[in-house]
């Protein structure tokens, strides 16, 4: 097991009342699972992803992860944690706007200090890995939107991460964009045996999932566990 | 890619916000370094030209300044020359000489010249620099001539160098101070051509560091004929015997010229003190209004920077910057950004003294190198302060509510 959580709650104050974001969430996620996340609008999905790794904080609960609990931890053990085990990946991209395609994918690696020629030498393979080769001295502007989403992809695994946490990798792009990135999302899962969750609105997204948890109203609804992996998905 | 990489990128990138962001600093350190530069090449000046001017009782028109005196704009006033010989006339004891001269600005084809008239035999060639240049003849016979521990202070050891005055100074001819003789490519025996009369240049005067530098020396009748001033002079200077001095020579002397001033160098050099005092306070009052107001201006362009790139600092605390990296981005930011305006306000405010200096104070300013470091660690140390507390907020900027924002 590489993550889990234990009556994970997570309380807003507003207008004098209380929402439960997150009320009482427990789940477990073994290392190699893709984890998709639906459920409503308002359902807390953004709330559970972000909470994980302190980028919100809980309430209450529990968290483990790597078998150390890090809901209780510092603000800078937990930014630690970020840094070095895990990549996000946001609907909307999230690139630096002003650094080239190739700069953007070297942050995580220069926020961990490797030295500059290791940084380009890691960062080029994974722009071929993504098929990005020729468009590295780009900015993110002159990039496509499915480009910009595989520059984040990058960025998200370069510094070779235990989990990956994105929140609707493509709420921003068309259908067929949409499957050439979830099927990338899936072969790093496969091939790195690199964890993901993945929040999704989409029922074909949720497919690609191993374990599927269902959130309404900040509770956890609906949980499967898909023990084969089939194939044939990739070609839906 | 390193934080200072990322730094020095996103600086490029929006360079044309830069100028608003140095705007003000940058103002103020130029103004502080071009009051500076004049006021303490014009202390030194001061202090050197009295001391080379020879004499120690200066008689000027009422209504002159020292300045005028130096700067010898066009409508500086004047006095009669008669005086000279009123007061030679007189029973007045205690003058030993005196050099009557006319000064003026002029101009020689697009350059500004101060041409000066002098009077050969009794103009103190006092400058010890003129004299060791052979130019000089009788020797004048002073109660008060310096000692020779005065010529050494000039660094020189001649022990037979008295106060002597120049012997001739033919119609026609001039002599010219080495920074205008540079300036305007004369050499000896060479022709210049002042206000449509020619002149032979007949010696090219040694550097003296002072405002004779700058200055054409000419025959005090062929000037004032040639700017239409007959029998005026600007000055006149006086060499006084020290006791007489001491025993009220100044009042005897103010009694029979009605009109002007007539002070003594000791006088001159204590009111330029009084003046450089008051220069340092209002440098003072300046550089405390330029900490605030470029303070504030550089801590409300970081402030502006930081609400624009929120989100970027939401994805980079996303991907695991600390808190320290953001205070090492802005803080780096706001460093090189002082540096930047303290070097940039040297420049302009050296090239406002050296351009401005010989309109302002009639003296040529060189360039203070040791205030560019000055100007450097004061704009640094406004912009650090000034950026203290956005980077602060920046720092403390919850990640999560930054990262959807567009
Ligand atoms: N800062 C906040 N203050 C108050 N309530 C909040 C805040 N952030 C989120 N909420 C509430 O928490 C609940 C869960 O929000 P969350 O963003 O996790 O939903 P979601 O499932 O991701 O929705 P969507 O599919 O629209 O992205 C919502 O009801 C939302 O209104
Ligand atoms: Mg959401």
């Amino acid at each position: 097991m590489i993550l889990q959580g234990e009556n994970v709650l997570k309380q807003y104050h507003h207008n004098g009342g209380l929402i439960n974001a997150l009320n009482n969430v427990s789940f477990k996620v073994n290392k190699g699972d893709f984890v998709t996340v639906t459920g409503p609008s308002g359902s807390g999905k953004s709330t559970l992803l972000l909470s994980i790794f302190g980028l919100i904080r809980l309430t209450s609960g529990t968290i483990i992860f790597d078998g150390k609990r890090i809901d209780n931890i510092s603000d800078r053990k937990l930014t630690d944690v970020r840094k070095k085990s895990v990549g996000y990946i946001l609907q909307s991209f999230a690139l630096v706007p002003y650094l080239t395609t190739i700069q953007n994918v070297m942050i995580p690696l220069a926020l961990e200090k490797i030295p500059k020629k290791e940084q380009y030498k890691r960062a080029a393979a994974i722009l071929d890995y993504v098929g990005l080769s020729d468009r590295m001295e780009h900015l993110p502007r002159e990039l496509s939107a499915g480009q910009q989403q595989r520059v984040a992809i990058a960025r998200s695994i370069v510094h070779r991460p235990q989990i990956i946490m994105a929140d609707e990798p493509t709420g921003n792009l068309d259908p067929s964009l949409s499957l050439e990135i979830l099927d990338f999302l899936k072969k790093i899962n496969r091939d790195n045996k690199i964890t993901i969750m993945m929040v999704t609105h989409s029922p074909v997204a949720a497919e690609y999932g191993t374990l599927k948890l269902h959130l309404n109203e900040g509770k956890i609804v609906e949980s499967s566990k898909v023990k084969l992996y089939s194939p044939e998905l990739l070609n839906n | 890619m390193t934080i200072s990489k990322l730094v020095l990128i996103e600086l490029w990138k929006r360079k044309s916000q830069l100028i608003t962001g140095l705007l003000a600093i940058t103002l103020g350190i130029s103004v502080i370094v071009a009051i500076q530069s004049i006021s303490v090449v014009s202390e030194q000046n001061v202090a050197r030209n009295l001391d080379n001017l020879g004499a120690n009782i200066l008689v000027l028109p009422q209504a002159a300044s020292i300045d005028d005196y130096y700067t010898s704009d066009i409508d500086a006033p004047t006095l009669p020359m008669d005086y000279v010989e009123r007061i030679l006339t007189s029973t007045i004891a205690g003058v030993d000489n005196m050099s009557p001269k006319l000064t003026r600005r002029v101009k020689v084809g697009d350059q500004s010249v101060v041409l000066t008239g002098i009077q050969p035999k009794s103009e103190i060639a006092s400058k010890p620099l003129w004299q060791s240049s052979g130019l000089t003849g009788a020797e004048i016979k002073a109660a008060c001539a310096p000692t020779q521990s005065d010529n050494k202070s000039h660094g020189l050891e001649d022990e037979k160098l008295k106060r002597k005055a120049i012997d001739t100074l033919n119609y026609n001819d001039c002599l010219a101070g080495s920074q205008v003789a540079k300036r305007l490519k004369l050499n000896v025996n060479g022709q210049i051509k002042i206000m449509n009369k020619e002149f032979r240049v007949v010696k090219i005067l040694p550097e003296t560091g002072t405002v004779d530098d700058d200055r054409i020396f000419a025959n005090l009748k062929d000037v004032q004929t040639l700017l239409g001033i007959e029998n005026q002079v600007s000055a006149i200077e006086i060499m006084g015997c020290c006791n007489a001095i001491s025993d009220g020579l100044l009042g005897k002397l103010r009694n029979i010229l009605p009109d002007t001033r007539v002070t003594t160098i000791g006088q001159i050099v204590s009111t330029q003190i009084e003046t450089n005092q008051l220069m340092k306070k209002v440098t003072l009052v300046m550089l405390i209004i330029i900490f605030f107001v470029g303070g504030i201006s550089i801590g409300n362009y970081i402030w502006a920077n930081v609400n624009e790139r929120k989100r970027e600092i939401g994805i980079l605390r996303m991907m695991g910057a600390e808190r320290g990296t953001i205070y090492e981005m802005f803080l780096l930011k706001s460093l090189i950004l002082g540096i930047v305006g303290g070097a940039l306000g040297y420049v302009f405010g050296t090239l406002a003294g050296v351009i401005l200096g010989p309109y302002l104070a009639g003296i040529v300013v060189k360039p203070l190198y040791l205030y560019l470091l000055w100007s450097i660690l004061l704009s640094v140390a406004i912009s650090l302060t000034g950026s203290l507390i956005p980077t602060y907020l920046a720092a403390k900027f919850d990640p999560h509510s930054n990262l959807q924002e567009d």
